[in-house]
């Protein structure tokens, strides 16, 4: 089967392992090179907020489409890795609560299903709800288990054929003789040799690090990292995906997960994402934000603190927009670079599109006609990545 | 501005397939970090080739189980002054009877594989997910959650068991078995662990519960499914007659 075209991934969150998982069934030879652990990058210290989008309905309704969108469509095929429990958006002032007129406009505008709940009905779903509150909405929000979710598009990955490399950083990407990147430089940091690959193509699906990759190249810097810190405390006190009713901010989402419930998020710039510090006072404005919603949260003991940064898209740079929310660069286009392709931005509930428009415009450069099937296909269990 | 502890990390490195070494990083760090914390920032400012398992940092995900100071820890949730002391020491070790692919990371496949056998699904209708003898949730709370099991397979690591027979299936895959069991009553799941390498295996050590994070308690569900197969067991002796009868 040397005719099989070939694509080499770098990272594997979960843009890199959905990618992967779309190649594979479009019958791409794929090889995926992470320098952690699967999800050792943002994707596992994300939220785990399955977004139906009721959060940009207002601001943002194409991403509040794409949200309601993909989110039904995981909570069919990862079903395995989901509580797909729904979520409340809760008025606790006339402020909140003089935002409904247009959250239920851009609720319909947007088809996601809402419907208004009077306190009573809010606080005998939710008994640990600040009792003062004015109004709530039921939304079909979910949470995730963000290991298994990039594990189950891996899992599925491999069981048609793509391999994945962890424990691989990628080094340097290198030009053939007429110019096309279509080589890198990978460290096994289990042996501590390096060994190269060459490939068709050559994609990065590495988020937050796609400015680092691609400045291996000179390519152009995409993506500004943009963290905000989580904090998880050990007892389950809501089973809905809690949010304030008002415009995204700070600090106003608090999901269930397991035994726990874990709070979010903030957003502030870095340059390095490697390593980003925790401080105490960002902990505690996340606590006041959310002890506002469930008061309970003061009196309930924190299990852990953890920190990652998205792949802020830079406004203005000219990448191709697959969507407002994610960008996809063609080197080739943009850089005179060919062989290489950047997908960052993006949410983890948009994965599965990223990966599908990826996919799309690789194809087309391999001369592919391959459709996507992803939409339809259920992932195979996650542990299937182990076998 | 928190005190920090200056403490030395001493860390249990191999490369593949090569002998072990010691290797000891001195730091500064916030008491309250957690040790994962202090390993993360090894690699990100020390030494690059230092490899590790985690993904969530918040002990969902079950990746980030390490030995330290001798005793199984998620450490994403294990802050630094639980484990030691101004100018302490912080010796961390791979898993236990798992193979070594390097320094702290551990192949979990074959674990992961038998837990499959079991068909544990990961999620689980609210009053299904919890143990049997905790309480029911409300009634007007419905619903799924992801199930306790992370699979972090600490229990593994600390039980002398399995330190002595790698064929052993482990508390984790037992405790899995127990669980799919009460939920389905499917005989096949009982077939699967009543062998010697599966529940008569275990001898009562109850370091599984006590390493667990995750309020699995599988030395607890190692006995009852244990129970449940003595049952199942005498129902058949007494129906045997029977179905020697009725063709
Ligand atoms: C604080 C926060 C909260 C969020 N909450 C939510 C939420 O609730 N719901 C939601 O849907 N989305 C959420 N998101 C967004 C979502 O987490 C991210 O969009 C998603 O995880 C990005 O995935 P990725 O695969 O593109 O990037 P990553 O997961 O970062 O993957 C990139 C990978 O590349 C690897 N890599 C880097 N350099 C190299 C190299 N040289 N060689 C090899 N590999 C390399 C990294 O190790 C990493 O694993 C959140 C994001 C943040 C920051
Ligand atoms: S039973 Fe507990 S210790 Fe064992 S793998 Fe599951 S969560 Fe980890
Ligand atoms: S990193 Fe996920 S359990 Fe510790």
């Amino acid at each position: 089967m040397n005719s099989r075209p070939s694509i080499l991934i770098i990272g594997a969150g979960f843009t890199g392992c959905a990618l992967a998982h779309d190649l594979s069934l479009r019958g791409v030879n794929v090889t995926v090179l992470e320098r952690g652990e699967i999800a050792s990058g943002t994707s596992g210290r994300t939220h785990g907020l399955l977004h139906s989008g009721a959060r940009y309905c207002v601001t943002d309704p194409e991403a509040a489409i794409e949200c309601i969108t993909e989110s039904r469509i995981l909570s069919q095929i990862a079903a395995q890795c989901i509580e797909y429990n729904g979520g409340l958006f809760v008025a606790l002032n006339d402020q909140d609560l003089a935002y409904s007129a247009a959250f239920e406009q851009g609720a319909q505008a947007t088809g996601i299903p809402i419907e208004r709940l009077s306190p009573q009905q809010a606080l005998q779903r939710e008994p640990n709800l600040n009792p003062n509150l004015l109004a709530a909405y039921t939304v079909p929000d979910g949470t995730f288990d963000p290991l298994r979710l990039a594990l189950a598009f891996a899992a599925t990955a491999r069981q048609n054929g793509a391999v994945f490399l962890t424990h691989h950083e990628v080094q340097a990407l290198h030009a053939d003789g007429q110019g096309r990147i279509t080589k890198l430089t990978a460290w096994n940091r289990h042996t501590g040799q390096q060994q190269t690959f060459t490939a068709d193509l050559i994609i990065s699906a590495t988020g937050a690090w796609a400015g680092q990759i691609a400045a291996m190249v000179g390519a152009s810097t995409v993506v500004k990292p943009t963290p905000g810190i989580m904090v998880a405390y050990n007892q389950r006190l809501v089973h809905h995906a809690i949010n304030r009713l008002c415009p995204p901010d700070d600090g106003d989402i608090l999901i269930p997960q397991r035994r726990m419930v874990v709070i979010g998020t903030t957003s502030f710039e870095v340059e390095n994402p490697d390593y980003i510090p925790i401080t105490a006072e960002q902990t505690e404005q996340m606590q006041r934000a959310a002890e506002a919603l469930v008061p309970a949260i003061a009196n309930t003991q924190r299990r852990g603190v953890y920190m990652s940064a998205r792949p802020l898209i830079v406004s203005g740079s000219s990448g191709r927009s697959l969507s407002r929310t994610f960008k996809c660069y063609d080197h080739e286009a943009l850089d005179g670079l060919p062989g290489l392709i950047t997908i960052t931005g993006g949410k983890a509930t948009t994965c599965r599109i990223m990966a599908e428009k990826t996919a799309d415009l690789a194809c087309q450069k391999l001369g592919l006609s391959a459709p996507c099937r992803t939409k339809d296909v259920p992932l195979r269990s996650y542990r299937l990545y182990y076998s | 501005m928190p005190t920090l502890w200056k403490i030395t990390l001493e860390i249990l490195r191999q490369r593949q397939n090569q002998p072990p070494h010691v290797e000891l990083f001195e730091l500064e760090v916030d008491p309250d970090e957690n040790v994962l914390d202090c390993i993360e920032r090894v690699w990100a400012f020390h030494d690059r080739s230092l490899t590790f398992r985690h993904a969530c940092h918040h002990s969902t995900c079950g990746a980030c189980g390490m030995r330290v100071n001798g005793v199984e820890k998620l450490t994403c949730i294990t802050p630094v002054r639980e484990v030691t002391h101004p100018n302490g020491v912080l010796r961390v070790e791979p898993l236990r009877n798992f193979p070594v692919l390097s320094d702290l990371v551990v192949d979990v496949s074959g674990f992961f594989q038998r837990m499959e056998q079991t068909q544990l699904s990961s999620i689980a209708p609210l009053s299904q997910a919890k143990l049997p003898f905790e309480p029911n949730p409300p009634t007007i709370w419905q619903g799924q959650r992801l199930i306790d099991c992370i699979e972090c397979g600490l229990c593994v690591s600390a039980c002398p068991a399995a330190n002595t027979s790698t064929s052993y299936f482990g508390p984790a895959v037992l405790a899995a078995a127990q669980h799919v069991y009460r939920q389905t009553n499917n005989p096949t799941v009982m077939q699967l662990v009543n062998c010697a390498d599966g529940l008569w295996r275990c001898h009562s050590a109850y370091e599984c519960s006590a390493v667990c994070p995750s309020n699995v308690d599988p030395a607890w569900r190692i006995m009852d499914m244990r129970r449940a197969t003595v049952a199942h067991s005498l129902r058949n002796i007494f129906k045997r007659p029977n179905q020697k009868v009725a063709p």
